[in-house]
């Protein structure tokens, strides 16, 4: 059983006891101590069903790579799925349960999924499940879904309380890996003056080195971490950050580090997450390497790990993963693992060492401490269920036959080491394969670089493949000097004199033994997380899959949320030998970010409830707030739909805004409407290029309703436009409208025109304007003061400058309701008291603020036109019967050219028309007119569509407008629209001008 | 809900957050080299043209760069609308545009323990806040999270101004980067 030790753990504080839960069991551990160390203390050796066949599964690693010991972590609107038990910190009252597992982790029933993995081989999802097709989203589908996956998601109606960041850095050197070579790194970027970032994902500093030990600069590993970091700590040019991972790298030095600020305090008010955002002018990646497992049978029951964890956990945590733990390895490092459990007074039954000569100087001191040691062999299975109860001793160069059965409570496993060159390729970095170690590693020649083809990534230490201590520090120094010398710092560093490395190669063990027949093959497990054996990787091959992606994908192996950190190489060099291929030759798929998985939170950073999207409010928005308004999204505005009174539908308030604006006195608020000032000598000229109808040609003091077409002649946007003097014109533009035509008057100056004189300004901000409307808005103006403003003194489409209650302000005459109507601008600050005294004026004409809907419905009956009601990117001014507003006379204008083409000047095109339905029913917006006949397709033939729909308050009726297929040419004449429920529904084609046809109610 | 951009608003804390209410803001378009803005600038208050990424001041005046071709007269709200006719009027002769736009943003100060302050920026816009590359005096046109800003420091003070229809989600963002739980240790 595994067990707490009764003395050492360098990482742990033994007075200080952390109560924790797993699946409900009551367990404690120590401050310091991880999940993974906890759990294994209490002899939770078992912590997970596998991914397909519900295996019994237990801790593999001691790190990041953990593929097995993944679990739920907390509850309710805390509870988090797929968390690694390995990187979780201990702390009071966590609350953990296993996944993947029903009805208890103990006995599950989906473990007959194992007895049926004959019929469950690679790829049997594509095989069993295609047919009967629709047994698949029935049957198939479900059964899959419940019987294999990973954690549960947290419940919908779970909602995360904590709070998330972002944090933007910008440094001159980015080193990611706090171990020996990380810190190495640091301090020779320090030299330098430049500004240095050092991030570790552990809570603790120094990597592998204070547990594998050695010396550097005379010093024991531990205690030259510990000097190195009080030295950084103390230099102001850098800034060391632990709990913080390297997630991802990205062009142009830019990189993202995952912070978990406070996963380890719950409860504080501190962000939970940090996501940190850095620019960096060079990064080193210390990232360290992983060992690899070895494939033989039975290497995941529970008992079975890597063998550097083995030796963290007695070490770091004083935790035995078993009073007896057999070492197999192809390696000498494993034998560190051997040495060190040995010394704590475990019992090491045995190293068996697949290598026919063994190992060297780790070797020869193991045999020293009296340490068994088997040579040329190899484990032919492991016995054990729910956990190792010993293992089967074969000649590796065999079949697998037992030669010897050695009683047991854990095997160490070691089957190498990879660098981790994840971030090196997460932009382009490429890798080479060492023919020596067996891994690949970063090719300095084709590093990753930036823009001027300089590398701007380089790997140090164990990331970049040198496994001694003296090497990496060297490495460490080397690389970092001439990192530094890419981005014109300079630094005279020494590499200070470490343990070199001393030991006797390793041998590529890709199959334990080489022979082993298909009942070995088909227990050793490459992916432990997805369930894929050395068998199901050879039958991929087999069936013709020669591409270690697509292998991937059929397989599932290095998928999932580890993304193959243990079983990548062992996966493709089982490959490369089933397609009689070189490792280099078949390589590797392909590492993307994050590193790891990082929450979604920290991703949002800030951007939750209030902060989750900026709503854009005008100068009346409290006011609308209190007054019943439903609102209405537009843009990022928030525009109040309708003002419901108390007991009033949606539908009664539209209909009463309406007919208080035509009856007597409306208000709306306009305030987000664009304002655009276009200023300069060349004004007119470019304002004629901008419209299609002529601009240059109106007069100071006077108003023009404009159009706006793309280059390709479609419609964009519409709009008011005032000319305030010679030199000067205002735009209005739709609300959706300011920014982007903002920008597009600049692209065009900036672009194209670039000599003219002209300058543009968006002030739509600058003003809250507001729509006073109906047959009484004259008085109310006129009662608050305002002069000049008589029909023959300020005639429709003229503006003044003047002042509303004493409030200076700009007034428009126009309409966009048909009623005798004006705009009155001023500066926002000062909208609320300009709405209230309107408000309060306007008392004795039922003054009644409107909202867009209402709008819609006035403008709707006098047949004006919607930027995105009749136009939806498609459709040009001439589809729109607005030829009168397209000047004949200028040489040009944007999109006239376009307009031209003969798609665009063509009769066939459909065209507005107003629609009257025979049975006085309202038409849904954007229903079609049928024609005759199928099309190609075999789908119903069409002849138009309804674009604006309304129920006409004036009328009394719906009024509809819609596009149709010659149109104007068809008044009178009836035509079928489509409903989606298979009816057709008969409507008159009239024109487009329902109310007030003369336009006497705004000529007064 | 009140009106921010207009009435103002504080967060205290270790650092505080104000939105500073009506502030007098001049825009202004024209060719940085044109000897008009020049004289039109010393003639409005005794100010000059900043160089790119910076301001000038000159007692409650102060003239930032918002681009190569534009700058921004920062003024009393009160006399803002009387400046830009003023500008506007030495500016009648050159190609120059200049416009009252005081009600089209809201500014908002940081004040705190200097570090601290330039954490809280750093938690919403890409510009590098460290001190040597956000001196007093630079100016950023910048993002704050979603929404558009410019960011300048003085006297140890951070500035920002944003557009007013954002003003509540800048603050609600101000505030949240400036809070005392969240505290970065960076600078």
């Amino acid at each position: 059983m595994s067990t707490r030790l009764a003395k050492g753990g360098r990482l742990i504080d033994r007075a200080t006891t952390h109560r924790f839960t797993f699946n409900g069991r009551q367990m404690q551990g120590y401050a310091g101590d991880t999940l993974a160390s906890a759990l294994l203390a209490g002899d939770q050796m078992l912590v997970g069903r596998s991914f397909k066949y519900h295996r019994p599964r237990g801790i593999v690693a001691s790190g990041a790579e953990e593929p097995n010991a993944l679990v739920g972590l907390g509850s309710g609107n805390t509870f988090e799925p797929n968390q690694r038990v390995t990187v979780t910190e201990l702390f009071d009252g966590l609350e953990a349960q296993s996944q993947n597992h029903w009805p208890s982790l103990e006995f599950d029933v989906g473990a007959i999924n194992a007895k049926l993995s004959r019929f469950l081989p690679a790829g049997f999802y594509y095989k069993t499940f295609i047919h009967p097709r629709p047994f698949w989203k029935h049957v198939y589908e479900p059964f899959i879904r419940k019987s294999a996956g990973l954690g549960k998601a947290p419940d919908k109606e779970a909602r995360d309380p904590d709070t998330y960041e972002h944090f933007y850095a910008h440094v001159d050197v980015l080193v990611i890996g706090g171990g020996v070579a990380g810190l190495q790194a640091a301090k020779v970027a320090a030299q330098s003056g430049g500004k240095v970032l050092l991030i570790e994902q552990n809570a603790h500093w120094g990597g592998r080195a204070p547990v594998d030990g050695g010396t550097v600069d005379g010093a024991e590993a531990d205690a030259w971490v510990s000097a190195t970091l009080e030295e950084l700590e103390g230099m102001a040019n850098v800034t060391l950050r632990a709990r913080t991972m390297g997630a991802g790298l990205y062009d142009h030095g830019y990189a993202t580090a995952y912070e978990r600020v406070s996963d380890h305090a719950p409860g504080s008010d501190a962000p939970r997450h940090r996501l940190w955002r850095i620019r960096a002018g060079q990064i080193v990646t210390a990232t360290g390497a992983i060992e690899r497992p070895l494939s033989f049978a039975g290497n995941d029951i529970p008992g079975v790990m890597l063998a550097s964890a083995a030796r963290d956990f007695a070490v770091n945590y004083a935790v035995s993963p078993g009073d007896r733990t057999v070492v197999v390895t192809n390696n000498d490092d494993a034998y560190r693992t051997a040495l060190a459990l040995k010394s704590l007074g475990l019992s090491v039954p045995a190293v068996i060492d697949a290598r026919a000569n063994g190992g060297g100087a780790l070797m020869a001191e193991a045999e020293a401490q009296g340490i068994r040691v088997l040579k040329g062999k190899g484990i032919a299975k492991v016995q054990g269920g729910a956990r190792v109860t010993g293992v089967e001793i074969c000649a590796q160069a065999g079949e697998g036959a037992t030669q010897e059965t050695i009683a047991c409570d854990a095997v160490a496993m070691s089957g190498g080491w990879s660098p981790v060159v994840h971030l090196w390729s997460h932009i382009g970095g490429k890798l080479t394969w060492d023919e020596t170690e067996n891994f690949f590693r970063p090719d300095p020649e084709r590093a990753p670089i930036t823009h001027d083809g300089s590398a701007i990534v380089t790997a140090v230490g164990a990331a970049n493949g040198h496994l001694g201590l003296s090497e990496i520090v060297s490495d460490a120094t080397s690389g970092t000097t001439s990192a530094l010398k890419r981005i014109g710092l300079s630094v005279d560093a020494a590499a200070p004199e470490a343990s070199p490395r001393d030991e006797a190669p390793m041998e590529p063990v890709w199959l334990m033994p080489q022979g082993a027949k298909r009942a070995l093959r088909a227990k050793a497990w490459l992916d432990f997380q997805n369930d894929v054996k050395v068998t199901d990787v050879q039958l991929a091959a087999q069936e013709g899959y020669v591409s270690v992606e697509h292998t991937k994908r059929y397989t599932t192996l290095g998928m999932a949320t580890d993304q193959g950190k243990l079983s990548n190489i062992n996966g493709l060099a089982i490959l490369s030998q089933a397609l009689g291929e070189g490792i280099p030759q078949v390589g590797t798929t392909t590492f993307r970010p994050p590193y790891t998985p990082i929450s979604l939170a920290s991703i949002a950073g800030e951007a939750k409830g209030e902060l989750f999207q900026p709503i854009r409010r005008t100068a009346l928005h409290s006011w609308h707030e209190e007054n019943g308004a439903e609102w209405e999204p537009v843009g990022h505005w928030r525009r109040p739909f309708a003002y419901r009174k108390p007991g009033e539908s949606t539908h009664d308030a539209v209909t009463r805004e309406c007919v208080a604006t035509r009856e007597s006195l409306g208000l709306l608020d306009a305030s987000t409407l664009g304002k655009i000032l276009v200023k300069g000598p060349d004004a007119g000229r470019f304002m004629d290029m901008l419209y299609t109808n002529m601009m240059s040609s109106l007069k100071p003091g006077f108003c023009r309703y404009g159009l706006m077409c793309s280059e390709n002649g479609f419609l964009m946007d519409d709009g008011v436009v005032a000319r305030i003097d010679e030199d000067t014109f205002l735009c209005h533009t739709t609300t959706g409208g300011a920014e982007r035509i903002h920008a597009h008057m600049e692209e065009w100056l900036q672009t194209e025109w670039w000599d003219w004189k002209v300058w543009v300004l968006n002030v739509t901000e600058q003003y809250t304007q507001i729509g006073v409307v109906g047959p009484k808005s004259r008085a109310v103006l006129e009662k608050l003061g305002t002069e000049g403003i008589g029909k023959d003194d300020l005639p429709f489409m003229r503006w003044i400058d003047g002042n509303v209650g004493g409030i200076p302000a700009r007034i428009f005459r126009i309409s966009f309701s048909g009623e005798l109507s004006f705009e009155i601008a001023v500066a926002a600050n000062r909208g609320r008291e300009l709405w209230g005294k309107l408000i309060e004026a306007g008392q004795e004409f039922n003054v009644t603020p409107y909202g867009t809907e209402a709008m819609h419905v006035l403008r709707a009956e006098k047949g004006f036109i919607m930027i995105g009601e009749e136009t939806d990117g498609t459709i040009i001014p001439q589809d729109l019967g607005l030829h009168w507003a397209i000047s004949k006379k200028k040489e040009d204008y944007i999109g006239k050219r376009a307009q031209e083409r003969s798609f665009m000047d063509n009769p066939e095109r459909w065209q507005l028309v107003g629609l009257e339905t025979t049975d006085g029913s309202k038409l849904p917006d954007g229903a079609y007119a049928v024609a005759p006949g199928n099309n190609a397709n075999g789908q119903v033939n069409t002849q138009g569509r309804v674009t604006s729909s309304y129920h006409s308050a004036a009328l009394g009726r719906p009024i509809a407008m819609g596009l149709v297929h010659n149109g104007p040419d068809r008044m009178g004449e009836v035509i079928e629209f489509a409903m989606t429920d298979g009816s057709r529904v008969p409507a008159k084609i009239t024109g487009t001008i329902f109310f007030d046809p003369e336009g006497e109610k705004q000529n007064v | 809900m009140s009106d921010i951009a207009r009435d103002g608003a504080r967060a205290a804390g270790s650092v505080t957050v104000d939105s500073l209410g009506p502030q007098g803001m001049i825009s202004v378009r024209a060719k940085m080299d044109d000897p008009a803005l020049a004289s039109a600038l010393t003639e409005l208050g005794g100010l000059s043209v900043p160089g790119p990424l910076s301001m000038s001041r000159s007692g409650e005046m102060a003239v930032l760069w918002m681009g190569p071709d534009e700058v921004m007269v920062l003024c009393a709200y009160n006399a803002a609308q009387l400046l830009s006719e003023k500008l506007s009027a030495s500016l009648s002769g050159a190609h120059a545009l200049a416009a009252n736009v005081s009600d089209a943003r809201a500014m908002f100060r940081l004040t705190g323990p200097e570090n601290e302050v330039r954490e809280a920026l750093a938690k919403l816009t890409p510009a590098d806040c460290a001190p040597d590359a956000l001196p007093e005096g630079r100016v950023r046109r910048t993002r704050l999270a979603q929404v558009a800003g410019a960011i300048w420091i003085e006297e140890g003070a951070a500035n920002v101004i944003a557009f007013r229809s954002g003003a509540d989600y800048v603050f609600g963002l101000l505030k949240t980067a400036a809070a005392d739980s969240a505290r970065v240790g960076y600078f």
